[in-house]
């Protein structure tokens, strides 16, 4: 602050003053955090933001189809539509300038119908050729695919602006041409499937990581600190070391003449080689490695924190050592429990690199789907959808760790 | 009776206590010590006993243009990472530390999300964006979308040192004159420093072994060491490989020094600050 003011201030001015110099501080404050929040609005919220408007967006059919859409605006679906509607995807397919919108269109009534592509693709080089008067029978003549309810309902659904065709897509749920929401057939019902496998590998992997980080977790707290400090670099470095390696170590090891196999042949344990890789127990396996420190570090910083006091206060007072460990000990440590579990099981549902390299076909996660639909079959409506559902369901788990924990975020930095 | 039994119970019980955290310590450490003397192998394959000793995957690596040219691009996104993530983040962690508690703890849950959110999300959603902007398949797009998921780590390790950290000296420094940027270089950054260095230690390593969004967003050109990695173990798995992950393992153990000697200095430092104070 420049000079010091030479007569004392009176109540009044001080408080002024204070006030000036605390708005300054914000200022500063503000000015400070803006970078890096307007670094993460762009290249973080945004492109989640896009995630959820791709998820939704449904512009395709829109620009090749509008009189066909205009004419299904109001049908109800239960009976074929009107001969103007057949009109109507006459005159708008025989209108088609663009061929890459053509395609574009072809391609998400395809997701909706498998070999919608083609049909769209046929009618349109016949377009110019048939009369518009008795255009539904026409279109039933050149293909009876026309004369299905479903394949306009199919249109009906790619009406756009917006769909809940991905969304209701990624749940397995479709809309009919009457508009009710129904199960897709078993045969086309993968995505619960895969939604319920994540689950079921991110369970598994978690209880794993409890029951080997929770001993090790209470040793670490528990022997003197010189000793815990190299046993914690037993911890730390696979932490730091790169998930890539550690893949790739297990990979190797666990391939089926890889040196696992070997050496449990060589205490005579199997005499055939064990099928330990491109299977789910791989797959356990090396999750599980990856995400035990998130297990071990929380819990140990919770458990560092408890004396040996109360267990040895409930021994004294005649408890066994073990009921003490199990009714004293081990209730004094759920915080960090809560935080271990819920730390690895955000991670595991989000698990991509490890199941694709490890697991087989039947052991991918549902970011496996949503990388494949984004790069393979550029499918981004299914991706964004399957990127919401994965997406609420870590909000969902990350509110209740943040209630648990009671912290503004994880802490094992 | 009683106490003995339970005496030995309790020893035989230490015993399996034991031996269990035993196989667990082996479990973390096994498949990071296992690759290292695979890696030597002189045969081409990744099998126990090996038939000798040979640096060949090493002069292997040395001599590949992919591996060669994967490590530069990794190097090349990562330092551009750390000093993106480095900047923004410390410059957030002293304006976070202004704030009121409530304002500040809502805007660092916003600041950690990148960690929360799975990575594949944030990659697709960076693929949307950076897709139409023909921002793909550029160094600029791994680098920023590398620092939005390593800054986080930035805001943890700084705001932890700011913790510390007494606000009088910053005062005592404005009351003999200095200008705020004064007070940043010669009173803050030194106070904080070790905790600046491990977030940007983190952050690097935080780029460097970043696969996922990588996958997305570069292209042949910007191949990464991690993709690099990823499409060997996929395609076919060769002994260079190992040789890549022992180098890994040796870079990955030189961060983690790094980080757990500034760590110990700044808990010294802390000690001894408290032991002044009093």
């Amino acid at each position: 602050m420049p000079a010091a003011p030479s007569a004392p201030l009176g109540g009044r001015q001080l408080k002024q003053r204070l006030r000036r110099i605390q708005r300054r501080q914000a200022l500063r404050a503000f000015a400070l955090l803006a970078p890096l929040m307007l670094f993460l609005a762009v290249n973080f919220l945004l492109p989640i933001t896009l995630m959820f408007v791709r998820s939704v967006d449904d512009p395709d059919v829109r620009r090749v189809l509008p009189r066909t859409l205009a004419a299904i605006s109001n049908w109800d679906g239960l009976a074929l539509p009107s001969n103007e509607a057949g009109a109507a995807l006459l005159a708008d397919l025989g209108a088609v300038e663009n061929r890459e919108d053509l395609s574009r269109a072809a391609n998400r009534l395809n997701y909706d119908i498998n070999g919608f592509r083609s049909l769209i693709f046929r009618t349109a080089r016949s377009a110019g050729r048939i009369d518009a008067t008795h255009a539904m029978d026409a279109l039933g003549a050149l293909d009876q695919r026309w004369k299905d309810i479903e394949t306009w309902g199919a249109v009906k659904r790619a009406a756009g602006p917006t769909t809940s065709f991905y969304l209701l897509g990624a749940l397995d749920m479709k809309k009919n041409a009457g508009g009710e929401i129904h199960r897709v057939g078993s045969e086309r019902a993968v995505f619960t499937l895969v939604l319920a496998r994540t689950l079921w590998i991110s369970l598994w992997v978690t209880l794993l990581c409890l029951l080997l980080g929770y001993p090790v977790a209470y040793l670490l707290a528990t022997i003197p600190s010189n000793v815990a400090n190299i046993l914690m670099i037993l911890v730390l470095l696979p932490f730091w070391t790169s998930l890539l390696v550690r893949t790739t170590a297990w990979v190797v090891l666990l391939q089926t003449d890889g040196p696992v196999n070997g050496a449990l042949r060589w205490v005579g344990l199997i005499d055939q080689p064990l099928q330990l890789i491109f299977n789910r127990v791989g797959v356990y396996i090396a999750i599980t490695h990856v995400l035990l420190p998130f297990m071990v570090l929380p819990l140990y910083s919770v458990m560092k924190s408890l004396g040996p006091t109360t267990m040895r206060a409930a021994i004294s007072l005649g408890a066994h050592p073990f009921t003490a460990f199990l009714r004293v000990y081990v209730p004094q440590t759920m915080p960090g429990v809560f935080a271990g579990t819920l730390l690895v099981f955000i991670s595991a549902i989000g698990y991509y690199i490890t199941p694709a390299l490890i697991g087989g076909a039947d052991d991918q996660m549902l970011s496996y789907f949503i990388a494949f639909y984004t790069n393979e079959t550029t499918n981004w409506g299914l991706a964004g959808a399957l990127g919401v559902v994965l997406l609420m369901m870590t909000a969902v788990l990350y509110l209740i760790y943040s209630r648990l924990a009671g912290g503004a975020g994880p802490r094992w930095a | 009776m009683r106490r003995p039994y339970a005496a030995r119970g309790e020893t035989a019980f230490r015993w399996l206590f034991w031996v269990y955290c035993g196989l667990v310590f082996t479990f973390l450490i096994a498949p990071i010590l296992a690759i290292i003397p695979l890696s030597f192998n002189s045969g081409s394959f990744l099998t126990f006993p090996m038939p000798g000793f040979s640096l060949r995957w090493y002069a292997d690596f040395f001599a590949s243009d992919r591996w060669l040219a994967a490590v530069k691009n990794s190097m090349i996104v990562g330092i551009a990472t750390t000093f993106l993530a480095t900047v923004l983040g410390t410059m957030a962690s002293l304006g976070l530390a202004r704030l009121r508690p409530k304002l500040r703890s809502v805007l660092s849950a916003f600041i950690i999300a990148p960690i929360i959110v799975p990575v594949v999300i944030t990659g697709v959603g960076a693929y949307f964006l950076y897709a139409p902007l023909r921002l793909t398949n550029t160094y600029l797009a791994l680098v920023l979308s590398h620092t939005v998921i390593a800054v986080p780590f930035v805001v943890l390790t700084v705001s932890a040192s700011l913790q510390n950290f007494d606000v009088n000296l910053v005062r005592a420094a404005g009351s003999l004159g200095a200008p705020p940027l004064i007070t940043f270089r010669r009173v803050i950054l030194p106070l904080i420093l070790p905790g600046v260095v491990s977030g940007a230690v983190f952050a690097f390593a935080t780029s460097f072994d970043e696969v996922v969004m990588a996958l997305f967003l570069a292209g042949p050109e910007q191949r990464t060491l991690p993709i690099q990695m990823f499409n060997g173990v996929r395609e076919e798995i060769s002994p260079t490989i190992t040789a890549a992950a022992t180098l890994l393992v040796i870079l990955s153990c030189m961060l983690l020094i790094t980080v757990e000697l500034l760590r110990r200095r700044a808990e010294r430092m802390g000690g001894q600050g408290r032991v002044a104070a009093e």
